[in-house]
């Protein structure tokens, strides 16, 4: 039986790092995520993990760092948001194709210019291309959660992928809430010992990693990342299902709240869902069916359950924390291609996009019920304005 | 090892005898003809008596060593991108420590950085100034040519003074080519508090006793070492040591180290050879030698004098 604490996003997923003692830790600070690895740094001062730290110079040397010490050949951690997610922006790429599995909180934040600390998904959603599965969380429990199934998601051997867990800067890194840790035993046992694969460090057989590939294979080598990509879903579900089994809490490739029976939904990720959760439980007290469906899993999209999950909707509004200047918000494209390739009998739920809570601008309750409300309309007929729209905007 | 003890491996160390030893940078890669760049991997590993792991910086070395399904490496070896050896080869050594310490990795396992001098001095430069202050125990070798020769000679801030390159081309309004001297990076290195040295495969036994010297030091090393390259220099093919040689012979590229925070020069050239020695003989200063250029000559020159008599006082104050 685990321990209930109350305690911040960033310990709490500190936490769950210390527990799974990693080999090497590489590291950079940045706000909001600088408390994680502060908290990881006083667990090596103070022999609570056996793990190496590398304090880097600089994000694109943190994430080279974590590279080579994976491709060494064993666990690896690091963590960032913002700026420094950016500055890694090149290293994303080359730690996925190398199928090295390193495991990197991602505490959102805003990306400069303005300059702004708080929370929102720009930095993930920008990461989105770079190959790393990406696990999004809405509380403390399910960062921790998200960041011990991470090692044994990422770890698998039919993948071997890096992986980042989301979760909102400041909102949840920052904030005391209840959540329930597991033993350090259940977690060390859960997780279990590093496998390696091709280990560069394996100094009986040398190996060259990183080779030039020019037009003859790089796009086979391409195809291959998108078929391992293709095995993710599954290992997520197996993992997810077993730490079910250990913690008594369920996880999915999303979560569908009151959805099955409702006629309009939100589709909306991290913190803003819990409160968007009590405006459903509002609204449907009033007679209004009223649902939501907040991903978990954004890389890979489970396109096919997505469009399954919401095709019964009469219409739908996908909340999106950040914005593709020139185009829909990130997550709004990807329900569009999900309904658009969604079966059924021709009728989908029609679609709109609202951009909110940029730079940490708070999402009330208020703001939910507003676009539910707006979503109640359409179900009844009342024509499409604005697909894309910010709400919560000052004039 | 004892300074007694390198003297005397100094002293025994035979260049026939040491290429007969197990060669861990194979024949077969692409590098041009002529090219300066393998001679120096090849005596960095035979002063390396140990196992060693590599990491490369992109740039020629890189590309022309490890081409998908083959590779000139016998030893671990991984790329990962151009500004980073010195981090990603930070985290293995990291990692290293993290196994050796589970008693899962041998003792005495070297690992060394290579790089050329834009990804070096340029790009490189935080990443090689981060791994070297944070002590990992690695030796970073930087093949320094004087540009950008990978992508095609462009200008790095190792690039000479009056050199012409693609990106500082000698024209009607700028018939000198580049007009700033290069940036000094052996010793901005030596100012980290490690062992910097600087190197020249013509001076092979100064150059692996530095390779062997910098393994028996425990922390980050830093060795920079010209490699000529003829498409970039423009010059012959069969001649990339005899250059090297004439560098170091007119002072352009003096022999030196620097251990804890002492200078010490290693090789006097018994003739200090004047700068068009080194310089003539090479298309990328062909344009100072045409009228008007004469001043860009006088200061090149000035540069080398004023550079060689204060690492001549330096060293004679630290004996």
């Amino acid at each position: 039986m685990g321990k209930v604490v109350a305690v911040t996003g960033n310990e709490a997923v500190a936490n769950a790092l210390r527990q799974a003692d990693p080999d090497v830790c590489s590291l950079y600070p940045i706000t909001p995520q600088t408390d994680i690895v502060q908290r990881f740094s006083s667990f090596v001062a103070n022999g609570q993990v056996q793990t190496e730290l590398l304090n880097a110079e600089s994000e694109h040397s943190a994430m080279s760092a974590a590279i080579g010490a994976a491709a060494g050949g064993g666990r690896v951690i690091t963590a960032t948001s913002s700026q420094g997610l950016a500055l890694m922006w090149e290293m994303l790429h080359i730690a996925s194709g190398m199928n090295l599995p390193i495991i990197m909180p991602l505490v959102n934040r805003a990306l400069s210019a303005p300059l702004n600390i708080h929370g929102d998904h720009s930095d993930g959603m920008g990461a989105r291309d770079t190959g790393w599965i990406q696990l999004w969380s809405e509380n403390a429990q399910e960062a921790y959660d998200n960041t011990i199934m991470s090692f044994r998601i990422g770890e698998h051997t039919d993948i071997r992928l890096p992986i980042m867990v989301c979760m909102d800067g400041f909102i949840v890194s920052h904030s005391i809430a209840r959540m329930e840790y597991l033993e350090d035993d259940e977690v060390k046992k859960f997780i279990g010992p590093y496998q390696k694969v091709n280990p560069l460090l394996d100094l009986e057989h040398p190996k060259s990693f990183g080779p030039l590939i020019l037009t003859d294979l790089y796009h086979e080598y391409k195809r291959l990342q998108h078929e391992i990509m293709g095995r993710v879903k599954n290992v997520v579900l197996q993992v997810s299902d077993e730490f079910g089994k250990l913690s008594g809490r369920k996880y999915g490739l999303f979560e569908s709240y009151r959805l099955e029976d409702a006629e309009i939904a939100l589709v909306i990720l991290n913190s803003a869902a819990g409160t968007s959760k009590d405006v459903v439980d509002e609204l449907r007290d009033k007679g209004i069916k009223a649902g939501l469906l907040k991903p978990r899993l954004f890389r890979p999209f489970p396109y096919v359950e997505v469009g399954q999950a919401l095709k019964h909707l009469k219409a739908v509004c996908v909340m999106d924390r950040a914005d593709s200047f020139g185009g829909y918000g990130p997550m709004f494209m990807e329900i569009s291609s999900a309904m658009y390739q969604a079966d059924g009998e021709g009728r989908k739920p029609k679609l709109i996009n609202k951009i909110y809570g940029l730079g940490g601008r708070d999402y009330m309750p208020h703001d939910a019920r507003k676009v539910l409300l707006e979503l109640n309309e359409i179900a009844k007929g009342a024509p499409v304005g604005a697909v894309k729209e910010y709400i919560g905007v000052r004039e | 090892m004892e300074t007694r003890e390198l003297l005397k491996w100094s002293a025994q160390v035979k260049l026939r005898e040491k290429s007969k030893q197990e060669v861990r940078f194979e024949h077969g890669h692409r590098m041009c003809a002529g090219c300066g760049a393998p001679t120096v991997v090849k005596m960095v590993l035979m002063a390396t008596e140990y196992p060693v792991v590599v990491s490369n910086a992109t740039g020629c070395l890189e590309v022309s060593t490890c081409i998908q399904d083959y590779t000139a490496w016998k030893t671990p070896w991984i790329h990962t991108a151009f500004e980073n050896a010195a981090a990603t080869l930070s985290g293995v050594e990291t990692m290293y420590r993290a196994l050796l310490k589970k008693g899962k990795m041998p003792e005495n396992v070297k690992f060394i950085a290579f790089g050329g001098d834009g990804g070096t001095y340029d790009i490189g430069l935080q990443s090689l100034s981060g791994a070297m202050e944070r002590g990992h125990d690695m030796l970073y070798v930087c093949y320094d040519n004087g540009a950008y020769m990978n992508t095609g000679i462009q200008r790095s801030s190792a690039t000479p003074l009056g050199a012409d390159t693609t990106t500082s081309p000698a024209g009607s309004a700028n018939p000198a080519g580049k007009l700033q001297v290069r940036k000094d990076l052996t010793r901005i290195m030596g100012a980290h508090g490690i062992y910097a040295a600087q190197a020249s495969p013509s001076h092979w036994l100064d150059l692996m006793t530095k390779v062997k010297k910098a393994h028996q030091i425990k922390g980050a090393k830093f060795i920079n070492i010209i490699a000529p390259c003829n498409r970039g220099w423009r010059t012959a093919t069969d001649n990339s040591i005899e250059l090297s040689r004439l560098a170091v012979e007119t002072c352009y590229w003096p022999l030196y180290e620097i251990e804890d925070g002492k200078l010490k020069v290693t090789v006097v050239p018994e003739e200090k050879k004047p700068a068009d020695m080194f310089f003539k003989p090479q298309g990328r200063f062909k344009h100072l030698y045409s009228p008007g250029n004469e001043g860009m000559l006088q200061r090149i020159q000035a540069e080398i004098d004023r550079t060689w008599e204060r690492l001549l006082k330096e060293s004679e104050q630290a004996c």
